[in-house]
């Protein structure tokens, strides 16, 4: 048996009805890949992952894997996964949202998610659209671009969700995109064996909607434009900030260490046990 | 001095009760949002929680506290929340989805003036209606509501225990009045039955999570637990995928509701005083059941033969102790702190039995024994 075929039996649910819901060509299948992958790689069973998401396309893929899986309401992910993590910290949550979900809806989750420092593992895919809804724009949509919200341009500056983050407090946060898809592979090992609230934003694309209304092109054309505007974070180092405009840069963008929220409650335990009952 | 009973007495506040209740009930994971007059709840489990090995958060606003509950809940903790009305207005949504996911929780809301910021922190029954049919879509809901410190303890274990056995969240609506009002009560002699959730007893491979059964409960495997399985709030078959064939839609929805209304009996509890020869009686609930008591024993002072049914649960609506009560008495006196929430109600099954008369209060002060005794001699 290929190497492929081994972990589709060991970890998409044979009971639940395929296809998926998504679009030929999308960018989320080949998260799915990789995600598996990750999970494979960091030798976790599959009793102990929890792999929780909110509404939208990208909220859809928990249903078709072998864990514990969990599909919240929109935007809410985070606080779900934070319940779950902190009555059971023995668990490996994992939470995937789109763009909208996290960074719009529940954009204020994000960054408290970020904050706290809960041992957490949100995975952001960023295709700079609502796309089940039918292509409206998001917190990430690109100034000028159009969609069916914005049929004429689109006014708003966009949202850059690794940076976002980084400032709001998160101990590991990587970018690549569904191009870079052995990169993604490691960039997600490393996050789900991180410590601490950990992000990886993966940039995909929406051809359906975004693609189309742009006349950006096929999904192959739009993985062409991911290869071709995404700087490795070792080359935008010796660049100029005027060369990166348009682009965005993959590869590791953070990664440091605190205590996490699971850890410190722990002191608070311990010391709360101190004191006899007033 | 009040002489002690067999056990030790303390002065607690409701909402001191309602947490000491919550930790007897097991207890052990709390989220929430600071609002008045539903803070001391947070304020004190913080203190208590880490004590006993439980976990308290403070979430960044009310939506995120009861998506933690829910989580937590799924992961195996019984979890509470407490708010208050603006806070348990954006509850809504996630609270559908524990009714759609059938995850145990308990929701308290001290229920202060609305609508909107309203009147902090006056008391109010303005949100009867809400904790019935605040989320969307169709959907059974069991509320109790306290009146005294001593129900704040044993309605919120009752809370927790209904919910473990029929996996649905419990909404514990208690007003400004019982939440702040002292009184002593004794914790060491209630003996109350703890409550928790089924758990499945076959292999892992055999389980079918959302299958009916005849209590129209199926057990609740906790995440880690060994049994994976999908928890979403699309309407699902009954392995948990989501669905939208009307022959597996239909028998869900009727399930949802069937587990409820089939235990309707065991759901409904209220307290009758001196109904059996009234000729008015008052239905009440809350700190205006406690005012209504005092009407009628005075009215009974003054030969006019009033008595009381004091409603512990508001919803499943107890129709048949409500019925019995219309077909008995003349006349019927339904005084809220809204413009008339359970009333109408009460209108509703009366169907021309009796004279059903309200006293709606909503300026943000309580109804007194006295304005409840003038309606008495107003309708006698």
């Amino acid at each position: 048996m290929g190497e492929v075929t081994k972990l589709i039996h060991k970890y998409l649910r044979h009971d639940k009805k395929f296809p998926h819901v998504w679009c030929p060509g999308c960018g989320i299948g080949i998260l799915l890949g990789s995600l598996i992958r990750a999970i494979d790689g960091c030798g976790f069973k599959k009793d102990e992952v929890v792999l929780v998401s909110g509404i939208g396309c990208t909220g859809r893929l928990p249903v078709y894997v072998d864990f514990n899986t969990l599909h919240t309401t929109h935007g809410r992910a985070l606080a779900f996964a934070t319940g779950i993590k902190l009555a059971k910290p023995q668990l490996k949550v994992i939470v995937v949202m789109g763009d909208g979900d996290a960074v719009a809806i529940g954009g204020n989750h994000f960054i408290h998610a970020a904050r706290r420092n809960v041992d957490l593992k949100a995975v952001v895919v960023n295709n700079s659209v609502y796309g089940m809804t039918g292509g409206q724009y998001s917190p990430t949509t690109p100034y000028g671009a159009k969609t069916s919200t914005s049929p004429y341009f689109h006014i708003e500056r966009p949202f850059k969700i690794s940076e976002l983050a980084i400032v709001s407090g998160a101990s590991f946060v990587a970018r690549s995109t569904v191009y870079h898809v052995k990169l993604l592979d490691e960039l997600l090992k490393r996050a789900f064996l991180k410590k601490g609230f950990s992000v990886v934003e993966v940039i995909s694309h929406c051809h359906t909607q975004y693609g189309k209304i742009n006349r950006i092109g096929s999904a192959v054309d739009m993985l062409i434009w991911q290869r071709e505007h995404a700087i490795p974070v070792d080359k935008a180092r010796e660049m100029k900030e005027e060369e990166l405009t348009d682009r965005f840069v993959i590869g590791v963008l953070q990664d440091r260490d605190f205590p996490t929220f699971e850890e410190e409650y722990e002191k608070v335990r311990k010391m709360a046990k101190k004191f006899t009952e007033i | 001095m009040r002489k002690k009973k067999k056990g030790k007495e303390v002065l607690l506040q409701g909402n001191e009760a309602i947490v000491e209740g919550a930790i007897r009930a097991g207890l052990k994971f709390f989220a929430g949002y600071p609002i008045t007059p539903a803070t001391e709840i947070a304020e004190l489990l913080a203190l208590k929680l880490p004590r006993i090995g439980g976990t308290f958060i403070q979430m960044e606003d009310e939506i995120a506290s009861i998506a933690a509950v829910i989580g937590a809940s799924l992961a195996g903790a019984k979890s509470m929340t407490a708010t208050s009305g603006p806070g348990f207005s954006l509850m809504q949504e996630n609270i559908g989805f524990a009714i759609m996911a059938e995850v145990p929780c308990v929701i308290v809301d001290c229920m202060r003036a609305g609508p909107s910021t309203g009147l902090p922190t006056s008391p109010s029954q303005g949100d009867v209606m809400q904790a019935r049919w605040g989320t969307h879509g169709d959907h059974p809901i069991i509320v109790l509501c306290p009146s005294t410190v001593k129900e704040c303890f044993s309605l919120t274990i009752l809370a927790f225990n209904f919910s473990e056995r029929f996996r649905i969240p419990v909404i514990l609506l208690v007003d400004e009045i019982v939440a702040h009002m002292r009184e002593n009560i004794c914790l060491e002699d209630e003996n109350i039955e703890i409550v928790n959730r089924v758990k499945p007893s076959v292999p892992p491979e055999w389980y079918i999570p959302y299958e009916d059964t005849p209590s129209g409960v199926p057990p609740m495997a906790n995440f880690g637990d060994g049994y994976r399985y999908h928890v979403t709030g699309l309407t699902h078959d009954v392995k948990g995928f989501p669905t939208s064939r009307p022959e597996e839609v239909d028998p869900f929805i009727r399930r949802l509701f069937r587990k409820i209304s089939q235990n309707f009996k065991e759901l409904q509890l209220g307290e009758s005083f001196e109904t059996e020869d009234a000729e008015i009686c008052i239905i009440a609930y809350g700190c205006v059941a406690r005012s209504a008591k005092r009407a009628c024993i005075e009215a009974r002072q003054r030969g006019i033969r009033a008595g009381l049914l004091k409603l512990k649960t508001l919803w499943p609506f107890m129709r048949t102790e409500v019925e019995k009560v219309l077909q008995r008495a003349r006349v019927v006196i339904v005084p809220e702190m809204n413009m008339g929430q359970i009333s109408r109600e009460v209108k509703r099954v009366n169907r021309g039995q009796s004279k059903v008369f309200t006293i709606n209060k909503v300026d943000g002060t309580p109804i007194t024994p006295e304005e409840i005794l003038l309606k008495i001699k107003e309708v006698y």
